[in-house]
């Protein structure tokens, strides 16, 4: 049979009836296209309701188990002797890391089980630690106010590109110190090192290693200036003048600083956008946050979980385990769907609705838990806090105009275009 | 009931109390005592819960077994040290009646 006789939409359902004619067993949520469609949250409903741990035995990315409930999730993100993070396992991601030939490949605690982990994280958390963080403050939102004034007003822009990209890579520089008329460099290393070819964002393996190789040889020079400098509070000065991150290989050094880096990019910048989309839908929400700005406070945590900036983390089986009655075998792959276990109405409550003056805000997924939770929790918490409450003394409104452009991932849950006109106050 | 106190940074003290066998983070979180976040709701996975507990008090409510879940989520939170507990593995039991937890300065 050639595919054409398939109708598009019997391979892409995108309706609640027509995903619960599909055999259960042939459910594969790893396709990227139901992330760039949107659909993916009717498949996740189902899965949820009928076989919370499920097993797909064929995608693009081979066999996979699914594991959807929040209670699921958070037993085997507490569970790190069985279910590893070790990157030559496969590591965090539903695509297998090391898969390819000739790619360079960082070393990342993120993607690293005990005791190896436990070291770097414990040598590089002090930069990130909340007092850091408050020493900060001042300069992220006085760059954030700049970047709000310059917006023109009543005029449609992409919110995407003039001001999630542009805050994030604002907040990476202020961090990191870094040269600010450069600083789209750091969006650009960021997008590098994570990306494959099939992405379009670099030509092959061979242009992506040329170009981390001249990002590692710019944050030597930073280094080796911030080295012979009084100490500062930016993140380079603070590892350079540490004990604990002073003597590091430089690949590791790199390697734990792109972690930074790509760890605050995508995600902190999605959820800017996301948070626009998520008010601009649900008008009554919008209301109450403009009649009473206190509740950015609860809002952000909110929009944290209805984003779900990256929508899983993956782990591999050492051993064999049960897990919601199935049985997992040594070397399988287990995805714990964040997307899913922050819609999961069993624990959180009314999960599908999104709730700015929420009771319990920070009871979900989108950061992980145990001993690989996001080490960047609270700056992000910040930079968004900032960003909300400098929006609203300026804008009673930022309106969407158009249909949001999403992007084709099944990791990063991204928003690619949003349209907007900003409404002065 | 059985009665805490969480000392601020800044000195604060705010005695609270709590029915018997609920855990200290339930005692800070159903009394909005700043600084206790208890974000995975008390199951030892995120460490926004931690505490120093008063020296005098460090023997009765037990110190932290290294190489246990708890140690090891502790190994990274900022200002750990030897007084370090997590709240939501305190049961508040009759024995710690007058228990006295300082709120680490670096939680917000
Ligand atoms: C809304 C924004 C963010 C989201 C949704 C997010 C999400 C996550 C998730 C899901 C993990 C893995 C957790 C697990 O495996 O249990 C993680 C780990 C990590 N994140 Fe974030 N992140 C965000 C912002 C940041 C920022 C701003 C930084 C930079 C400081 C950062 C740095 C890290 C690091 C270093 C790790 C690795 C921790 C470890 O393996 O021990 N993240 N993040
Ligand atoms: S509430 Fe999460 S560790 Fe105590």
């Amino acid at each position: 049979m050639s595919t054409d006789t398939i109708e598009p939409d019997m391979m892409e359902p995108d309706t609640a009836e027509k995903i619960a004619t599909i055999p259960i067993g042939d459910i594969d949520v790893a396709r990227p296209s139901l992330y760039q469609k949107d659909t993916i949250g009717l498949f996740f409903d189902r899965l949820r309701k009928e076989e919370p741990v499920h097993y797909c035995r064929e995608s693009y990315v081979g066999p996979y188990w699914s594991i959807t409930k929040f209670n699921d999730i958070m037993a085997v993100e507490t569970n790190h002797k069985v279910f590893s993070s070790e990157a030559k396992l496969g590591g965090i991601a539903i695509q297998d890391m090391h898969s390819v030939e000739g790619a360079l490949e960082l070393e990342m605690f993120i993607a690293m089980d005990p005791p190896k982990h436990d070291q770097q994280r414990k040598a590089v958390s002090p930069a990130v630690a909340p007092s850091n963080l408050l020493l900060l403050e001042p300069t992220i939102r006085e760059r954030a106010c700049q970047i709000l004034d310059d917006l023109p007003v009543g005029e449609d822009i992409d919110w995407v590109d003039k001001v999630s990209i542009e805050l994030t890579t604002m907040t990476l520089a202020t961090l990191f110190d870094f040269p600010w008329e450069e600083r789209r460099k750091l969006t650009r290393w960021s997008d590098i090192t994570t990306a494959a070819p099939e992405t379009g964002i670099v030509e092959s393996y061979e242009a992506r290693r040329q170009e981390l190789i001249e990002c590692a040889m710019y944050f030597k020079g930073l280094w080796d200036q911030r080295v012979n400098e009084e100490p500062k509070n930016d993140l380079i000065s603070i590892m350079a003048h540490s004990p604990a991150t002073q003597n590091m290989p430089f690949l590791e050094f790199l390697g734990n600083l792109l972690l930074l880096i790509v760890g605050g990019n995508d995600t902190t910048r999605n959820s800017i956008s996301g948070g626009v989309l998520a008010l601009n839908q649900n008008p009554d929400e919008y209301r109450k946050l403009n009649d009473d700005p206190s509740l950015i406070a609860s809002m952000v945590p909110e929009i944290i979980r209805w984003q779900t900036p990256l929508t899983h983390m993956r782990r591999t089986a050492l051993q064999d385990w049960e897990i919601g009655g199935k049985q997992i075998r040594k070397g399988e792959k287990v995805v714990m769907w964040y997307l899913s276990g922050n819609r999961d109405d069993t624990v959180i409550d009314r999960a599908d609705q999104f709730i700015i003056d929420r009771q319990n805000p920070r009871h979900h997924l989108s950061f992980g838990f145990g001993i690989h939770r996001c080490m960047g929790n609270r700056l992000a918490e910040l930079q968004l806090r900032i960003v909300w409450e400098e929006i609203h003394k300026r804008f009673r409104k930022i309106e969407v105009t158009g249909e949001p452009e999403r992007l084709l991932s099944n990791f990063v849950r991204g928003i690619t275009k949003l349209p907007v006109r900003l409404h002065a106050r | 009931m059985v009665k805490v106190t969480f000392v601020s940074s800044d000195g604060t003290r705010r005695e609270v109390a709590v029915a018997e066998g609920e855990t200290a983070r339930e005692a800070a979180l159903f009394n909005n005592v700043p600084g206790i976040d208890g974000d995975c709701g008390g199951v030892c996975a995120c460490a926004t819960c931690h505490v120093h507990v008063d020296p005098a008090w460090i023997d009765r409510v037990g110190r932290l077994e290294q190489g246990n879940a708890e140690a090891e989520l502790l190994q990274f939170a900022e200002g750990a040290n030897e007084y370090s507990r997590l709240a939501c593995q305190i049961p508040m039991l009759t024995k710690l009646e007058g228990l006295i937890l300082h709120v680490p300065e670096q939680q917000y």
